[in-house]
């Protein structure tokens, strides 16, 4: 739920990122901290456990300058991973502009990655959110490892795409990060909507902000 | 619902909600008063300047009335309209407006937690009538359409 505020010309939105637990979602917002100017963005707040370990959230406010006299601060924010702790986890969607799903590429982690978004697509229908209609970007961190899976079998699980039913959405869309791709197709007879992906080794910081980029993007541009 | 509505709102109402929380400030002897949004954003703050990073202090504020809600319908309660943290020297006392923003209210011995309580009840009675009607005003659909035209730009000039 972006919200204007006309008195301090400022514009919040909300980004989550969701994905199983030790895919990368905290290291993600490490590396934007890290690499942010300490001007642009604010305290990095980590509700961890010991063993570092996200309990609630981690949070991180970054500003992306000024568009149109209005101060545009997005909110980042990831979700514990680990399946038990659910309830918190839900509690961090509600009133989410955008959502980044860090995918875990190694093949021992497709279950849990498939188990995360099933839980994703569940816990968003349970505030009435449609995630095929919000901004939505999915990362495949990861993938300097050996046994990183095939980006195409990543995408025949976790991605397999949605139909498209309004006819005014029904138009092939490419998909400006990977040449020759769509967005939005036509296979056979039927629209088929997809959510952009993006390839990343968060630790090394490659892909992270072509992710943030990505889904700010399409926050900002459904104010637009 | 695709996703989450917008809402905004004007100087005008800003200016209302100072006013009521000036009062309010007044009136119990508190610090500082914040407004926050339920998912974590600053709508205001009237008082004393606060010394911590006031982004942070309201991602934390909402995590924690969330939580709560969630600890009280568990028990068997629709909610806990209000929650108190108390400490040695300064102590928080927050309460639900609108069903949809937070108030938060600081404060140290100067003030007594049973005034706070009393003063924030006519505080919240007020402010719940200015956010109710901004919300039928307004709504809390789509957000200002054509707001950010030409955004693309500025954020590809941002990452470069």
């Amino acid at each position: 739920m972006s919200m204007i505020n006309y008195a301090s010309r400022e514009i919040n939105c909300k980004l989550v990122y969701y994905g199983p637990g030790l895919g990368g979602k905290t290291t993600n917002l490490e590396h934007i901290y890290g690499k942010v100017s300490p001007n642009t963005r604010g305290k990095m707040i980590s509700l961890a456990t010991e063993t570092e370990r996200t309990l609630f959230f981690d949070f991180l406010p970054v500003d992306l300058g000024t568009i149109r006299g209005f101060k545009t601060r997005f909110h980042l924010y990831t979700v514990p991973g680990q399946v038990y702790y659910n309830a918190s986890r839900k509690l961090i969607l509600k009133g989410v502009d955008g959502i980044v799903f860090v995918a875990d590429s190694q093949i021992e982690r497709m279950e849990a990655n498939v188990e995360s978004m099933q839980n994703l697509y569940d816990n968003m229908a349970e505030y009435g959110y449609d995630l095929t209609k919000i901004p939505f970007v999915i990362q495949y961190n990861k993938r300097d490892l050996p046994n990183a899976a095939p980006i195409k079998d990543l995408q025949a699980s976790l991605n397999p795409g949605w139909p498209i039913e309004e006819a005014t959405r029904q138009k092939q869309t490419p998909d400006p990060a990977h040449p020759g791709e769509n967005l939005v197709e036509k296979v056979g007879a039927d629209w088929v909507g997809k959510a952009a992906y993006h390839e990343a080794v968060a630790v090394r910081g490659d892909g992270v902000f072509d992710t943030l980029k990505a889904v700010s993007k399409h926050v900002l541009k459904t104010l637009s | 619902m695709a996703g989450a509505a917008s809402w905004s709102f004007s100087e005008n109402d800003f200016k209302q909600i100072q006013k009521h929380l000036q009062a309010f400030l007044r009136d119990s002897n508190a610090r500082c008063a914040l407004l926050v949004d339920r998912n974590g954003q600053l709508v205001a703050t009237v008082g004393e300047t606060p010394q911590f990073d006031p982004t942070a202090f309201a991602s934390l504020t909402a995590a924690d009335f969330s939580a709560n809600d969630q600890l009280a319908k568990m028990i068997g309660e629709a909610e806990f309209a209000s929650l108190v943290h108390q400490g040695e020297r300064e102590s928080m006392f927050l309460a639900d407006v609108a069903k949809r923003v937070i108030l938060v209210v600081l404060f140290d011995q100067r003030a007594t937690l049973g005034l706070v309580k009393l003063k924030a009840k006519g505080a919240v009675e007020n402010l719940n009538k200015v956010f109710e009607e901004m919300f039928n005003r307004v709504g809390t659909g789509q957000a200002q359409k054509g707001l950010l035209e030409g955004a693309e730009d500025e954020i590809d000039k941002l990452f470069g």
